[in-house]
């Protein structure tokens, strides 16, 4: 567990159940985040764990059971979806970066349209977040213009641009070149010192020894082990895990 | 190794000229342009002698020879005037109704188009039905019945009127109008004055803003003084603008404009602005049909923008509406321009059914044209470089647009 864990609980799942059609794809999860916690998940495609941090922003609607975010809880209530959402950040897979847009002007939109905040306060923070990331330089070029590195870091800015309290990574790194990995993971290294709740969808082991408090293994819509990093890779109690850690960890 | 290199750069230089693809390519390509010109050539002459054997020269003097036919409606024409003159009317009414059908066709199609993506199930369904009736049934169809449905207007006399402004009969439809008033010169020159004003304003404030900003501590990317201009021009050129030519018109004597409503005098209405029948009948068919075509391609200009955009948007916490007018709409616009470009080519080219309901457009000129001279082939010339030139000046204007919009950087 790292220094900057609390014991107080930020997101609470009970019994959610998520069908996409006659496709079962989450049987039940229930668990607890703690504030400052960071939970690296894992597991084969198509076992739910994208579609899980998912529905905690409500990018994917759950059909039963409870989800609470910071006290709110996520049901169709509008306003609390849009609450929510200002609190969540959530770093994608293929950044998604506006292409219309410079890179700063990607990190500002939300602050501005969302936080009200006025345009010379917004730009100040936008260049810090990116100075931060180590691209200030890149602020005012578009992203087709920047490398695929540089683009996820001005993703994580985006998202971070909000002061959201918990930041959600949809695999990060598996849209990247192997040269450019370590950049962001780099990033998010520095993320998880400075205290932020962090949900991590990824495939990144070593990643996920070094900084992760605990480690969460998807399989066909269940959790099928969880446990802190060092007993879930070295002692694992399942055979559906050590057949993914061997896996996953022979390259 | 050695050996191996040498051979190649051997071959390199003694390629026989029939297998060398540097000569091919042009060889084919003058051969080919050989042929073209032959046969162009066959068929021009072809065409000279069967000229000669109906006594028709081809030649263009008949176009300055007094037309003596009337024309329903148009630019000022007499019968007295030349078969040119007469050629121009048809060209600048079939601009007309080009221009003012690709406006409308616009506006409702953009609407539709966005309202067939609503939420809103009735929405969604009465775009669904207005796109998929008007764009299947075939546009002289269409405009045949519409052309039916303004003779089945009422006589002049029993005309329906919508608020004393807007007639509707048999004669066609008529709207108001603003008609200048003596003042209006002198309202024109409050509107020049607004914008020396204005440019002066742009000015002060952009040195401002610019040699203000020069005692702070250096800062990298201090913004240039053309960007000050332009924020001038944003924020204080069309205020200034206004309050001019809001404050001229409360000081000229009288209003420079005055509305000009359509009025029944004796058995017909004046004043106003008139669209004939056979007008209203092929501006509507034009603009229905063309929009329902251009809702679909607005409607896949906005689907084409990615799911993950929405998506970020969202995460974000972007209101829906905000998604749509900050982060779709401004992605599907070069997406949506191309494919719009052939529905405006589209309209201009089907206004010539206009010659199917009596609307004096290009062909339907030309016809009579063509009728009385018996010079077809010069005519049917003329013609068709009149819609190329006005096709081509569409694409050209629209593919300026599109590399405008699309300058600015694009990833995925």
């Amino acid at each position: 567990m790292t220094e900057n864990t609390t014991n107080d609980p930020i997101i609470i799942c009970e019994d959610v159940h998520k069908w996409f059609d006659d496709f079962h794809v989450l049987k039940g999860i229930t668990t607890t985040f703690k504030k400052g916690e960071k939970a690296v998940i894992c597991g084969p495609s198509g076992s739910g764990k994208s579609t899980f941090i998912r529905t905690i922003n409500r990018l994917e609607e759950h059909q039963r059971g409870t989800i609470i975010v910071d006290g709110i809880e996520l049901s169709n209530d509008l306003r609390n979806i849009n609450l929510i959402r200002q609190e969540v950040g959530m770093v994608f897979q293929q950044f998604n970066l506006f292409p219309h847009l410079t890179n700063i002007k990607n990190i500002t939109l939300g602050p501005i349209q969302v936080r009200k905040m006025s345009k010379s306060a917004a730009e100040e923070a936008a260049l810090a977040l990116l100075d931060r990331m180590g691209i200030e330089d890149q602020a005012y070029k578009y992203p087709a213009e920047i490398s695929g590195g540089q683009q996820q870091r001005v993703a994580i800015a985006r998202a971070l641009a909000m002061e959201p309290k918990i930041m959600l990574f949809d695999e990060p790194t598996s849209a990247l070149d192997p040269e450019m990995i370590s950049e962001v993971l780099d990033v998010m290294r520095e993320l998880a010192h400075s205290g932020m709740t962090m949900l991590v969808v990824t495939h990144e082991m070593g990643f996920a020894r070094e900084v992760a408090d605990r480690v969460m293994f998807f399989d066909e819509g269940v959790v099928v082990e969880e446990a802190a990093p060092a007993d879930f890779f070295d002692n694992p109690q399942h055979e559906r895990t050590k057949l993914f850690i061997s896996q996953t960890l022979q390259h | 190794m050695h050996h191996a290199s040498n051979t190649m750069a051997q071959n390199s230089t003694n390629i026989p000229f029939y297998r060398d693809i540097r000569f091919l390519k042009v060889f084919f390509q003058i051969l080919f342009l050989i042929g073209l010109i032959l046969l162009a050539g066959f068929l021009y002459s072809n065409m000279l002698h069967g000229l000669r054997r109906q006594n028709l020269p081809l030649d263009l003097s008949f176009l300055s020879s007094e037309a003596g036919f009337g024309i329903s409606e148009g630019i000022d024409y007499d019968p007295a005037d030349s078969y040119l003159k007469a050629f121009w009317v048809g060209v600048v009414n079939t601009v007309k109704i080009s221009i003012i059908g690709i406006i409308f066709a616009t506006v409702f199609g953009f609407i539709f188009g966005i309202a067939r993506l609503s939420s809103n199930w009735l929405i969604r369904n009465i775009a669904a039905v207005y796109v998929e009736i008007f764009r299947n049934i075939p546009l002289l169809l269409q405009i045949f019945f519409w052309a039916a449905l303004t003779r089945a207007l009422p006589m002049v006399t029993n005309s329906i009127t919508i608020s004393d402004s807007i007639v509707l009969n048999v004669r066609g439809i008529y709207l108001p109008t603003l008609e200048r008033t003596p003042e209006f010169n002198t309202w024109l020159s409050y509107l020049f004055a607004g914008i020396i004003l204005a440019i002066i304003v742009v000015f002060v404030l952009a040195a401002f803003r610019h040699f203000g900003r020069l005692s702070e501590v250096h800062h990298t990317d201090r913004p240039s003084f053309i960007s000050d201009i332009i924020f001038g021009t944003k924020w204080a050129a069309a205020p200034t603008f206004l309050i001019v030519a809001i404050a001229g018109l409360f000081l000229t004597s009288e209003p420079p404009f005055v509305v000009n409503r359509p009025e029944l005098q004796g058995f017909n209405y004046v004043g106003g602005m008139n669209f004939t029948p056979e007008f209203s009948a092929l501006l509507i068919g034009l603009t229905v049909y063309t929009s329902a075509f251009i809702a679909e391609v607005v409607r896949s200009g906005i689907q084409a923008v990615v799911k993950g955009q929405r998506e970020a948007a969202r995460a974000v916490g972007l209101k829906e509406s905000q998604v749509l007018r900050l982060i779709v709409i401004p992605q599907s616009i070069p997406i949506i321009v191309p494919p719009l470009t052939s529905q405006y080519l589209n309209l201009a080219k089907n206004s010539s059914l206009g010659t199917a309901i009596g609307y004096p457009e290009l062909l339907h000129i030309g016809h009579t044209m063509m009728n009385q001279t018996g010079q077809s082939i010069p005519i049917f010339g003329m013609i068709m470089a009149s819609y190329l030139i006005m096709s081509l000046t569409t694409s050209a204007f629209m593919n300026w647009y599109n590399y405008r919009i699309t300058r600015i950087g694009r990833s995925s």
